[in-house]
């Protein structure tokens, strides 16, 4: 272990892996489970320097299928991830990438009035940017090689 | 670990298992997930299945239109070619070079911009434009352009024979390669060239309002009815989803017994009040006005502003009755299928386009603050319209009934009333939340489903849904155009037929005595009399 942690700092950072995991797992659930899901309202809601991008690609069928096939199923795999402690590493980038993609399309400028999210507006940090930040945190403060199942795979290639 | 091992000298077995319950110790918030979504599932399920069983609303979206266009081209011909002119050549599959190449040029600057692709996507109708007439020669060139473009094809492309130009439509409408004609001029010709046309066997396309004054609209059926040909009023409403969802809602009862319906106009432009630009080339050489004030009762000098912005005055329109009331009221006859008032009464006022700045010489006749209200004490209900042209908030359309409300756009949402007997139990038992509706219906949706999101209905709700789902955008004037079409080709009526404009015509003929005459307008449904 190159982690020392007090058990009380181990187990918060558990409940937050968990936390977003499960968040993670929950949006791609949901959609998925939704025939109707698409993101091509989200994307075309989209404003800012990258708007001309997301307008794009929900402007393109094809393309726009992929996308939601990826979202749905990076959510989900991310989610499970974080959840159960397995390949959390790259599941931190990937996550991070996902935020990071959301953010831009939505970037919470002053001013700026978006159909999502519906509670209000932000000033520059949003959830997303939050999100993304705690696994920033996460990935730096790793925890799934004590507890979650790469404890397993690490534990292999030690005692391989 | 093998340190430990060592230090402690504990059994393997137990070592293992502290492994296990550390490599394991979240698995179980995995079981937590799966029942959390389970339950979920499970209620969305029962409400939806519940909800469905209910309101018993058919579950098939409907289907796209007919697409058989072979066989020999139906030979059109188009009489005026103003704004919606244009629109209606488009809508037929022609459109001036010039202007594809504006949104060609403008698809290239931007992406988002679809008229373009959308405009080469439209479906082919198998249709030949081969007479053009308009009494402004500017815009009978650019019919002929609009015509020949048979390929869609911006400036410098490879276009079809010109269509021969007229100038005066008795000439066109005598002509033998013509079958068929989309009338697209001021108010105050619609009956003449229709019953014209008709009376030469051509099958008639007539923009809206249907008529000027009642008599004609009498006028016009007569004449519908004995030649027999295929006729279509240019509400393009009747193609739109989601009324025809509403009709089905209504003759189900969703609503209760309906005793208010409001629709209303919410414009706010110059242009939404038909104060169009006066195009500079139009002078007494290039315009034929003696033909344009032929019709009227009262002559006047030649004037660009009235043959521009003829919807201003009463010798050629009738204003926001005949222009914006019938859609509204086409729109809910077309679900409610109410037919024509018993009476009708309306008042308001030029209380906006008064000032000098809106007007060069003349002064606008027809309101720009209208209301009327129509009586159906017979069904028990009234239809309230209520217009303005100078604020834009969208005050919407909606139909009210004892058990509940509908609210219609592209959308169509029904909410149950609080108060409601038919859905007491449920609003009580939680199973219907008056604040969320019971039916939704979003055109564009794979499949129809008592609940949608929030952010669904947000989304479709400006068109987004509507316009990107499946790539395509589907104009509603289009599909109209096209069932007139296919119903020449097929020898039947279409959905606007005689009998729809009749009671359009006579309930906007009624709303516009009651202004000038400042009374309450009757309709006598045995005698077929206005008084």
């Amino acid at each position: 272990m190159d982690q020392k942690y007090t058990k009380t700092q181990l187990w918060f950072l558990v409940i937050l892996r968990v936390a977003i995991g499960w968040h993670f797992l929950y949006e791609g659930i949901i959609k998925l489970m939704n025939p109707n899901w698409s993101s091509v309202g989200y994307l075309m809601d989209s404003r800012g320097w990258f708007s001309g991008l997301f307008h794009a690609i929900a402007g393109n069928t094809g393309l726009l299928e992929i996308i939601d096939f990826l979202n749905i199923w990076g959510l989900i795999l991310i989610g499970l991830a974080l959840l159960l402690g397995l390949f959390t590493r790259i599941a931190y980038y990937g996550g991070i990438a996902l935020l990071a993609m959301y953010y831009l399309s939505h970037p919470p400028f002053i001013n700026a009035v978006y159909a999502i999210p519906a509670e209000g507006t932000y000033m520059l940090i949003n959830k997303n940017l939050i999100e993304l930040l705690t696994l920033i945190v996460l990935l730096v403060f790793p925890t799934s090689k004590i507890i979650g199942l790469d404890r397993f795979i690490s534990k292999k290639r030690v005692d391989g | 670990m093998e340190k430990n091992q060592q230090k402690n000298e504990k059994p393997k077995n137990k070592l293992n298992r502290r492994e296990l319950l550390k490599g394991m110790a979240t698995v179980p918030v995995l079981g937590a997930f799966a029942f959390g979504v389970w339950r979920k599932k499970k209620l969305d399920h029962y409400r939806s299945h519940q909800l469905s069983r209910e309101l018993n609303m058919s579950s098939t979206p409907e289907g796209e239109p007919k697409k058989i266009w072979d066989g020999e081209p139906l030979r059109l011909g188009i009489i005026g070619f103003g704004i919606r002119g244009k629109q209606l050549m488009k809508a037929a599959g022609f459109a001036m070079p010039s202007q594809v190449q504006n949104w060609k040029d403008s698809a290239d600057q931007n992406s988002n911009d679809r008229r373009y692709t959308e405009f080469k996507e439209q479906d082919d109708l198998n249709i030949i434009v081969n007479g053009v007439c308009d009494l402004f020669t500017k815009r009978n060139d650019e019919a002929a352009s609009a015509a020949a473009n048979i390929n869609r094809e911006g400036l410098k492309g490879s276009y079809g024979r010109m269509p021969k130009i007229y100038t005066n439509y008795r000439d066109l409408i005598r002509a033998d390669d013509i079958d068929a004609v989309i009338i697209a001029a001021p108010d105050h010709w619609h009956t003449k060239i229709a019953i014209d046309a008709a009376r030469a066997g051509k099958h008639v396309y007539v923009e809206k309002g249907l008529t000027r004054l009642p008599e004609e609209v009498f006028a016009i059926r007569d004449v519908i009815k004995d030649t027999g040909v295929v006729f279509q009023l240019g509400h393009q409403g009747r193609q739109t989803d989601s009324y025809i969802k509403a009709a089905e809602a209504v003759e189900k009862g969703l609503l209760g017994d309906i005793n208010l319906i409001e629709v209303t106009t919410n414009r706010n432009s110059p242009n939404g009040a038909w104060v169009y630009d006066i195009d500079p080339e139009g002078t007494p050489e290039t315009i034929d006005w003696k033909q344009f004030e032929e019709p009227c009762e009262s002559k006047h000098a030649f004037s660009p502003e009235r043959f521009f912005r003829w919807r201003c005055w009463w010798d050629y329109g009738t204003g926001l009755s005949g222009d914006l009331l019938t859609h509204e009221y086409d729109a809910v006859n077309q679900i409610v299928k109410m037919g024509i008032p018993e009476t009708a009464v309306s008042s308001g006022g030029v209380y906006f386009y008064e000032k000098p700045e809106h007007f060069v010489n003349e002064v606008r006749e027809v309101p720009d603050v209208w209301n009327a209200t129509f009586e159906y004490p017979e069904k028990n209900f009234a239809l309230l319209y209520s217009a303005t042209l100078a604020n834009n908030r969208d005050r919407g359309k909606v139909i009210m009934g004892h058990d509940g409300h509908m609210e219609l756009g592209n959308n169509l949402s029904i909410y149950a009333c609080r108060e409601s007997t038919r859905y007491r139990d449920k609003i009580r038992s939680g199973l219907i939340d008056p604040d969320t509706p019971i039916y939704s219906y979003i055109p564009g949706r794979k499949d129809v489903d008592a609940i949608a999101s929030p952010t669904e209905q947000y989304f479709a709700g400006r068109g987004l849904l509507y316009t990107y789902r499946g790539g395509r955008r589907v104009d509603t004037t289009h599909l109209h155009i096209a069932e007139w079409v296919q119903a020449i080709r097929d020898n039947r009526q279409p959905s606007c037929d005689i009998d729809q404009a009749f009671d359009e015509g006579i309930t906007a003929a009624m709303a516009t005595i009651s202004y000038k005459e400042g009374r309450k307008i009757t309709w006598d449904r045995e005698k077929e009399e206005i008084s």
